[in-house]
């Protein structure tokens, strides 16, 4: 057997646990291969529970492991990195969870704050060094691990009861569309979920677009008053947040 | 001889308190998995960095697959370049084995036949390794639970390895009894066959009695089985860097230093001896 074709045997087998494909390797190799099954399978089922403890949390045990379980059968990892092979599980929890929409919600959000916090470090702006600057022609940086994402739930307040080992609300649908946002401060991933509005600015933001533009969409949209004091009022909130990266 | 006595220990996430306090830890250098501060940013590449300020580092990694009959990726290669170009390591080191084949990776460090045929990927691998990080590249030889029939020995694989690549070895001694156990052979022999001019470091971990094979899960102390086999090795290979890994059911640090010390112990006796 060629060194290819015995790998591509072997990957087979661990995937599929075929006796077809165990039966060519003989059996002098039945203990082993044994051994690197279980290997593999508990390997991947340690990654998923560390990385999504509050979804383990939430569905249980033995629900957890099902769904991990079910995912290590129907999406074998592929990155160079074992720490990726979490990266799709909200989308198997999705197709377990139909109707609980708060448990994929739940996994993609501790999926972006682990990716945050090893994302790219950055400074945060100082806003006492601000002074002079040019508002309307200013195009603000995000830090780099900040990123959105949509939620139908309350499961930003589900993670931080379940994290903070309180009693988590009921769960509940969200009056209005909305997004959470995660980010890194320091060495602390962060988030905190924010309205349509907000978010469509931090869609503007991305695009590089001018803080004088945003302002005056918002006028638009909100009225003289209103739209003004939005602005000023969300940028208080990214410098509290240490979101800006930098000021250009 | 080559080389002098250092001893050292893992750096793992239960310990990094420790590895930062005023006190200085004990040991000449720490070993790290490479893949784990192969990221942009954050605490753990943090906390390395100032690990790094007062010990040498080693750079141990999981995910090298040297033996992927489609060859190692060269993206993988770049990313560990920037960290050993950051970290400026004292040693880089993988497995002989496999783990990725076409866009499968399995995570695990899975056996290669040890054939012509694969020894000549092996090698080429190396070479291109060695190519792109700019290093003489440390392979350690796997605890195995499957022998493919028909190649040579591991410690000829290893040699012929060694003597065509350049690269050098991590020789893991629980590796050695827990293949020796699991397959039949003497591991007086493994120790006899490798060139030990090659051994740049030595592993040493516990072990754990599966259901019919032995299995190395790091989750033990180093057992007095494989103490034994660390000195008879110590006797062929003379001073060489030594470290202790413990991976899973991590202990204080104060436990693992006083494994340290048996290992020094082993050291310093052999050293006598010699004398």
């Amino acid at each position: 057997m060629s060194l290819l074709d015995l790998q591509r045997d072997f990957q087979s087998w661990l995937k599929t646990e075929s006796n077809e494909v165990a039966a060519r390797f003989g059996e002098p190799s039945r203990a082993g291969l044994a051994v690197y099954l279980n290997n593999y399978r508990a390997q991947l089922l340690a990654c998923l529970t560390e990385s999504f403890p509050a979804v383990r949390a939430w569905i249980g045990d033995t629900a957890f492991e099902g769904a991990a379980a079910t995912h290590v059968d129907s999406v074998p990892p592929s990155a160079w990195t074992l720490d990726e092979y979490g990266r799709d599980f909200a989308e198997t929890l999705d197709m377990i969870y139909p109707d609980d929409p708060e448990v994929a919600e739940l996994a993609r959000l501790e999926w972006n704050l682990a990716v945050a916090f090893v994302g790219p470090d950055a400074t945060p702006v100082d806003p006492a060094a601000l002074a002079g600057i040019d508002w309307d022609n200013a195009i603000i940086h995000l830090v780099p691990t900040f990123v959105l994402f949509p939620v139908s739930t309350n499961v930003a307040a589900l993670r931080s009861a379940i994290h903070d080992q309180q009693t988590p609300p009921p769960v509940a649908r969200l009056p209005e569309p909305a997004s959470i946002a995660v980010w890194r401060n320091g060495f602390t991933p962060m988030f905190r979920t924010v309205t349509a509005e907000e978010a469509a600015v931090f869609e503007q933001l991305r695009q590089q677009q001018r803080f004088g533009d945003i302002c005056g969409d918002l006028v638009k949209r909100m009225g003289e008053e209103q739209g003004p004091a939005l602005a000023g009022s969300m940028l208080r909130q990214w410098f509290t947040d240490r979101v800006i990266a930098a000021i250009s | 001889m080559h080389g002098k006595h250092l001893f050292g220990l893992g750096l793992r996430k239960p310990h990094y308190a420790d590895f930062l306090d005023a006190a200085p830890v004990a040991v000449d250098f720490v070993e790290v998995i490479s893949e784990n501060f192969m990221v942009a940013g954050g605490r753990p590449l943090n906390v390395l960095r100032r690990v790094r300020e007062r010990h040498p580092v080693a750079l141990h990694g999981v995910s090298l697959s040297i033996g992927s009959a489609d060859g190692v990726h060269l993206d993988y290669l770049r990313r560990l370049r920037e960290l050993i170009d950051a970290i400026e390591p004292m040693f880089v080191s993988d497995h002989l084995s496999w783990s990725r084949i076409g866009s499968f990776n399995s995570h695990d460090l899975l056996p290669l036949p040890y054939t012509e045929e694969a020894l000549a990927r092996v090698c080429n691998s190396i070479h291109r390794a060695q190519e792109v990080l700019g290093r003489t590249l440390l392979l350690e030889n796997p605890s195995s639970y499957i022998l493919w029939p028909g190649g040579m020995t591991e410690w000829d694989f290893l040699s012929a390895m060694c003597a065509r690549t350049g690269c050098r070895l991590l020789l893991d001694v629980n590796n050695i009894f827990v293949s020796a156990s699991n397959h039949g052979f003497d591991a007086s022999a493994y120790l006899a066959g490798i060139p030990a001019d090659c051994v740049r470091q030595i592993h040493l971990a516990g072990h754990s009695q599966g259901r019919e094979l032995l299995i190395d899960t790091h989750d033990q102390p180093v057992r007095g089985s494989v103490w034994s086999l660390y000195a008879e090795a110590l006797q062929r290979l003379g001073p060489v860097a030594t470290m202790i890994e413990r991976d899973d059911n991590i202990p204080p640090l104060a436990t693992l230093l006083g494994e340290l010390d048996v290992a020094r112990g082993i050291a310093a006796e052999q050293a006598r001896r010699v004398a």
